[in-house]
């Protein structure tokens, strides 16, 4: 008993949280470095579990920040770089006013800057978490590298993303990390697979950007200095990993293509050259091929006498060795008119060779009439010169192989020729989402069934339509979609057709008769359904409140889904309908 | 003097300007000497206020700055004594600053001024006296043929002369003849015009040679004026790359180079000294290419490094689905009214942040549009956006629904619908079975009481009454057969002659066997025998009361019902004893109105059921014994268990809520199943069953198992949802009751029907 009162606002929501205003007075920052102290150190608002509380009674809404985050800032040693920088730019200014040259350049040379290798260490304690966030910094690393060398930001800033996203991409095909690629109309989505990590980020494509007046290319600079220092330290770790010298260097190719011994400054032709990704780096260590990947070892598992676990395992090792030599053995010829970067970045993370024209990029390894060039990537309708031993393909085909994780037949693929749909690798099966068709096809393509084949069975089937005037095709499409449930009701309508019709005949032959009672027939197992469905409505009566309305929240969301799916469904019916329409008009004219 | 004259130039020539010429001649003594330059230009062009301003201005900045000079040269002047030299000096500066103005002015006009002309050209021969002591003084030019000195030449515009020689004789201005046209003719006619100028000292026009317009020419060209002079004649390089033997200088070596300098040695001391004080930094390198090194060396993943518990990580960018791709199925491209419903809805209402789009092979893809602002829109979202803990249940709904028994292993109970009772002609309020099982009476609105057979529904007999009939109540007493029904005011009890005769003549005996007593007591009804024609319709005794009768029920024995008198406030409930025929009102008051009232099956309690509560009284002791409070609004009704532990009542706000007498006075359970209003409820005397009728014309009923062990809760299955009647007049069911041996249940809905299920 006794002690001191309770007061109000002294506990709970009210101390652990702080307004925004109250923490940079407690700071003692301006609200532009308030603001970049929190994007380096990564310190987000809160949402109050009890607002009013923590708002201590007024009305205004406000944003918080946990008030141990704000004490943690205290001792952020980059503040004082702030106040320096502050103290410097007033000192510049005075010294311009009195215009004391002398004194402008020094200061300038001693321009205060901070580096942010101690924030990253304690943001990402460990390798791994590091890995994890590289979504964005990645995605900001890319987009920046794309900027032009002029205006928006320093140069140096940008030279450092494009050479940070360059060294990555070589890692990414050194480790055949690469999983998934999409071609988004918003950029080009790659998806890598990094110490057990996905990582996913976005690459525009190569355009010059419509800069807009809404975007505050500060914020998004101070994102860009932390995301540039943490991938840089990512990579040289991840270049450790495989042994390859940090920077990367190019190991010497003789054979390049044209004379380029004038294409850049010395300095940038190193980089340069590795932009063009046309080659290894090196390695520390000499590359061994047995080496390089370890072989899985199996593992008795508990209560699993046949091993199917194990041999499950090993299925997905050969599964995914398989994808990381999807082009091995491949020679690839990209065309001008071809985005090379990207084209070039993904054969060779699968384990093809690709050249392009000398005119295009450094480091073209073969020119466009070498013999052994199996696939050349074109991008406009016709071709005037052909090479009668290779495949001419359009570039989707080089991101569906890769998504399909296997070479697809490329007749679907040749240039001018209308191109199948391009499909997401990111959609996950089986979650009630719509599926269209032909991710049901592929899906069964990679499991191995014949169903699927869908150039020959096209090509088949439009010969058929041409006889038949398509009716198989009717019933061929109508299998896809419907469930085997509608088909069994069909057959059972059919087969009681066929009794109506016997009785008939029997009936026309007997005129006097005695009819026999027909017994009425029961659907068993719609009985059975109903009667679940029944005991299922009563049972959601007894539900307890709490639990009935989760279920009916998540049975919305479900419902919800499911509307959204079947709208798709319709509309694919309407379209292929209207095509159907549309041949048949055509055949009959 | 002059020197002190000339620190304060500046505002004196202000002031000069503001007063105009006419100001003391002392004054503008003084002023002339300081500023001569100034002055000459006034009177070259007088008009130009701006130039003048200028001018003033630079001479005064000139003045400031080189005072020392001057100072030093005054000095001279007055050792020479010649006070007049200074001044001279001053003037011949102002006139090489007007000078360059004046050589643009000739570019111009074609024609020079000839005052300054006259100053910087060597004079001509003609004019110059014999005796000449500025001969070979050449930097000053004073101008000796006219002695006036620096003044505007228009103050001698009305005399016949302009000035005086250096005898002091008038130099007469020459005869000026000339008008306008003769001017012109000259002009046009004179060789000579363009190199004769006007000098306006002299009056005259003077006729430049060839020499003096070679030397103007030279100097317009901006070369020197001496044509003898070659400015790129070979340099002699006075030191040279080669080593002489000899110096250059003979003067030995001063002092002051062996000596360190002592300035320099202030200087460097400050430097120091600033430097040790860090005021100045000495420059760094610079490098700008960031170091990278193995930042994860030594790893420690028990290291929360200033984090805490309650950093909640960014969520990730959803991934692309299947809409973004720039070729997609044609299914997840918008229609043309989608298109426009997309465009119409706010930027973040949308669903897709952008409208597909499909593209007919990938060179054909353009940029995206929006690309920078998305990733702005996601640095904002990271540092921006307030982010909290959501626990994110991921149950699957499956394993919410209860695991209950199967309704088919709690069988029997009403499945089916299998006979309608029709007959009524408006709603029926209430039904009442026989205890044998025999018999259903039904109650309605059409002033009738009909009287089924339950196995094959026929309707035995009709009791017409003068008024709605609103309850119904067959005696539960087996030895008798007496049906209580309450009709406006009373309570009719009628013996309806079904069933073993004996039954019935044993019922018409004891209700005749009741002798008065010989005083009557004061009760709160009064009892009358029926009159004849009642009789033979079966009415045996009405029982007046002064307000209508909501609804009668019987005590488990047969012998006393209670009614409920819609009686706001006073006695709402009466006790009725049929063979004594005497009535008694257990409460003087009640609180709120009561809606039912029932008898505890076995003990001689009395439930009374008011809008939100339940009160238990002990009839014996005259006490109340429990309060339940119902969680609901307004009760409908209530039913108590056979073995009298367990209560349900139904209310209007489609609760039914389950007491269980021993636990609580708080409901055990309240079920929601219905949708509208639960009107009535009931349990099975044999079965463990309950139903519930509501205004949605469905009857519920659920299996309700109570077990001897007190330790073991009540086992509540809902099992059937019965279905049949229809809804009219915003009414469906309004009454319910279970047959008192079969698993059967009796329903009396709004749509005149009454309907068993078996």
């Amino acid at each position: 008993m006794g002690g001191r009162p309770k007061r109000k606002y002294e506990r709970g929501a009210a101390t652990a949280y702080i307004s925004r205003n109250r923490a940079r007075k407690k700071l003692q920052l301006s609200l532009p470095d308030f603001r970049r102290l929190c994007i380096l150190k990564g310190i987000y608002p809160h949402d109050p579990s009890n607002k009013k509380a923590a708002r201590k009674g007024g009305q205004c809404p406000q944003t918080f920040y946990l008030a141990k985050d704000i004490r943690f800032l205290l001792h952020e040693p980059i503040v004082n770089r702030f106040r320096e920088y502050k103290v410097f730019v007033r000192k510049l200014r005075k010294a311009y006013g009195k215009a004391e040259w002398g004194t402008v350049d020094h200061m300038r040379d001693n321009k205060p800057n901070y580096t942010l290798e101690h924030i990253v260490k304690e943001r990402y304690p460990t390798f791994v978490d590091a890995v994890r966030d590289m979504d964005d910094a990645l995605s900001m690393c890319s987009l920046f590298s794309t900027f032009p060398r002029s205006g928006r930001c320093h140069v140096s800033s940008v030279q450092l993303c494009r050479r940070l996203t360059v060294e990555f991409m070589h890692y990414v095909i050194a480790a055949h990390a690469m999983r998934k690629v999409f071609l988004s109309i918003k950029g080009i989505y790659y998806q890598a697979e990094i110490q057990g990590q996905e990582i996913t980020w976005v690459v525009p494509y190569t355009f010059s950007h419509n800069h807009a007046t809404d975007v505050d290319y500060r914020v998004m600079a101070t994102f860009n200095d932390f995301y540039t220092t943490l991938l840089g330290f990512i990579n040289f770790r991840l270049y450790q990993s495989l042994n390859l010298t940090y920077p990367p260097k190019m190991e010497v190719v003789d054979n390049q293509v044209g004379g380029e011994v004038d294409y850049a400054l010395e300095n940038e032709e190193l980089m340069e050259r590795l932009a063009g990704l046309s080659g290894d780096v090196v390695r520390v260590v000499a590359a061994d091929a047995g080496n390089e990947e370890a072989e899985l070892d199996e593992f008795p598992v508990e209560g699993d006498d046949e091993g199917t676990e194990g041999k499950k395992r090993k299925e997905e090792a050969q599964r995914l060795q398989n994808l990381q030599n999807l082009f091995d053995g491949l020679k690839f010829f990209l065309n001008r008119e071809v985005p090379r970067e990207p084209l070039a970045f993904i054969i060779r993370c699968f384990g093809g060779l690709v050249s392009w024209e000398p005119t295009v990029c450094i480091g073209a390894t073969f020119g466009v009439s070498d013999e052994t060039v199996t696939h050349q990537v074109v991008d406009r309708p016709m071709v005037e010169r052909t090479f009668i031993n290779r495949t001419y393909v359009q570039p989707q085909w080089l991101f569906d192989c890769v998504n399909a994780r296997m070479l697809l037949p490329t007749a679907d693929y040749l240039p001018g020729a209308q191109l199948p749909p391009h499909i997401s690798p990111f959609m996950k099966e089986g979650q009630g989402e719509y599926e269209p068709p032909e991710q049901l096809r592929l899906r069964a393509l990679q499991r191995g069934e014949q169903m699927g084949q869908p150039t020959v069975e096209k090509t088949m089937e439009k010969e058929e339509e041409e006889e038949t005037d398509g009716e198989q095709v009717d019933s061929e499409d109508g299998r896809g979609s419907d469930s085997g449930h509608e088909e069994m009701e069909e057959e059972e309508k059919e087969e009681e057709n066929k009794l109506q019709e016997i009785e008939e005949k029997m009936q026309k032959k007997r005129k006097v008769r005695v009819t026999a009672g027909r017994v009425k027939e029961q659907n068993e197992e719609r009985v059975a359904a109903e009667q679940a469905l029944e005991e299922k409505r009563l049972a959601l009566m007894a539900m307890r409140k709490k639990d009935r309305h989760l279920y009916s929240k998540i049975m919305y969301g479900r419902r919800k889904k499911e509307r959204e799916a079947n709208k798709l469904a319709v509309k694919r019916k309407a379209y292929e309908d209207t095509l159907k329409a549309a041949k048949k008009g055509k055949k009959r004219r | 003097m002059a020197a002190h004259v000339r620190q304060d130039s500046l505002p004196s020539v202000t002031r000069k300007r503001t007063n105009g010429s006419s100001e003391a001649g002392d004054e503008l003594l003084l002023f002339a000497n300081t500023s001569g330059g100034q002055d000459s230009k006034t009177c070259i062009d007088e008009d130009e206020d701006s130039s003048d301003e200028e001018s003033s201005v630079y001479s005064g900045l000139e003045d400031s700055g080189s005072s020392e000079e001057e100072e030093d040269e005054v000095d001279e002047g007055r050792r020479d004594g010649y006070g007049s030299e200074d001044a001279d000096d001053n003037t011949g500066d102002g006139q090489e600053y007007c000078e360059s103005e004046q050589v643009h002015e000739v570019v111009g006009d074609g024609k020079l001024p000839e005052r300054d002309v006259a100053a910087d050209l060597p004079v001509p021969a003609e004019n110059k006296p014999a005796e000449d002591e500025y001969e070979c003084d050449t930097s000053d030019e004073e101008d000796i043929r006219n002695t006036v000195g620096n003044i505007p030449m228009e103050w001698y515009k009305e005399y016949p002369h302009v000035g005086y020689n250096l005898q002091g004789q008038h130099i007469l201005k020459p005869l000026r003849t000339k008008d306008e046209l003769d001017a012109f003719l000259d002009k046009m006619e004179n060789p000579d015009y363009w190199r004769t100028v006007y000098d306006k000292n002299t009056d005259t026009d003077i006729k430049l040679t060839d020499e003096q317009v070679a030397l103007i020419h030279r100097l317009q060209q901006g070369r020197f004026g001496d044509p003898n002079i070659d400015p790129y004649e070979p340099a002699s390089e006075f030191f040279s790359s080669e080593v002489m033997i000899h110096p250059v200088t003979n003067t030995p070596a001063h002092k002051r180079s062996f000596i360190p300098s002592l300035s320099d040695k202030e200087k460097v001391s400050k430097l120091v000294h600033a430097i040790k004080m860090g005021w100045i930094k000495p420059r760094l390198p610079r490098d700008n290419t960031p170091r990278y090194y193995n930042l994860w060396a030594s790893e420690n993943p028990q290291a929360i490094m200033g984090r805490h518990g309650m950093h909640v990580p960014a969520p990730r960018v959803p991934l692309p689905g299947n809409a973004e791709s720039y070729n997609p199925p044609p299914e997840y491209l918008l229609t043309e009214e989608e298109k426009l419903a997309w465009d119409a809805q706010e930027p973040q209402e949308r669903k897709l942040n952008f409208l597909p789009g499909k593209f007919k092979n990938l060179r054909s893809v353009p940029a995206y549009a929006r690309f920078v602002q998305e990733r702005f829109e996601r640095c904002l979202d990271l540092y921006l956006c307030p982010r909290q803990r959501k626990l994110r249940v991921n149950v699957d709904p499956e394993d919410l629904i209860p695991k209950l028994p199967k309704p088919r292993d709690l069988q029997p109970f009403p499945t089916v619908q299998s006979m309608v009772y029709k007959g009524h002609t408006n709603l029926v309020r209430s039904i009442s079975v026989d205890p044998t099982g025999q018999w259903l009476v039904s109650g309605s609105d059409d002033h009738t009481l009909r009287f089924w057979e339950v196995c094959s529904g026929r309707c035995v007999r009709v009791v017409s009454v003068d008024g709605v009939v609103r309850s119904v109540a067959w005696s539960p007493n087996a030895a008798v057969c007496l049906v209580a029904c309450a009709v406006n005011e009373t309570v009719v009890l009628i013996n309806p002659f079904l069933g073993d005769w004996l039954v019935c003549q044993g019922t018409d005996g004891l209700l005749a066997s009741y002798t008065p007593p010989e005083e009557a007591p004061p009760q709160p009804a009064t009892w009358a025998a029926a009159d004849v024609t009642d009789n033979e319709s079966g009415i045996r005794l009405t029982i007046r009361h002064s307000k209508p009768v909501k609804q009668v029920t019987w005590h488990g024995k047969g012998d006393y019902f209670a009614v409920v008198v819609a009686e706001s406030g006073g006695c709402q409930v009466v006790v009725h004893q049929v063979t004594r025929r005497r009535s008694q009102a257990p409460f003087r008051r009640n609180k709120g109105l009561v809606q039912a009232v029932a008898f505890h099956p076995l003990r001689p309690c009395l439930f009374v059921a008011t809008q939100r509560f339940v009160r238990i009284y002990n009839l014996i002791k005259q006490e109340l014994t429990k309060k339940l409070m119902a969680s609901c609004k307004w009760l409908s009704g209530l039913a108590i268990h056979p073995a009298g532990d367990h209560v349900i009542c139904g209310s209007y706000d489609r609760r039914m809520t389950w007491f269980d007498l021993d636990l609580s006075t708080r409901p055990y359970k309240v079920l929601k199943h219905h949708r509208k209003a639960v009107r009535a409820v009931c349990f099975h005397k044999r079965y463990p069953l309950f139903a519930s009728a509501s205004d949605d014309a469905t009857a519920i009923v659920c299996h309700g198992m109570v077990y001897s062990d007190l330790l073991k809760n009540p086992l509540i299955v809902p099992v059937k949802v019965l279905k049949g009647h229809q809804v009219t007049r915003d009414l469906g069911i309004l009454d319910v009751t279970f047959h008192p041996t079969q698993p059967w249940l009796f329903t009396a809905g709004a749509d005149t029907t009454v309907r068993l299920y078996s």
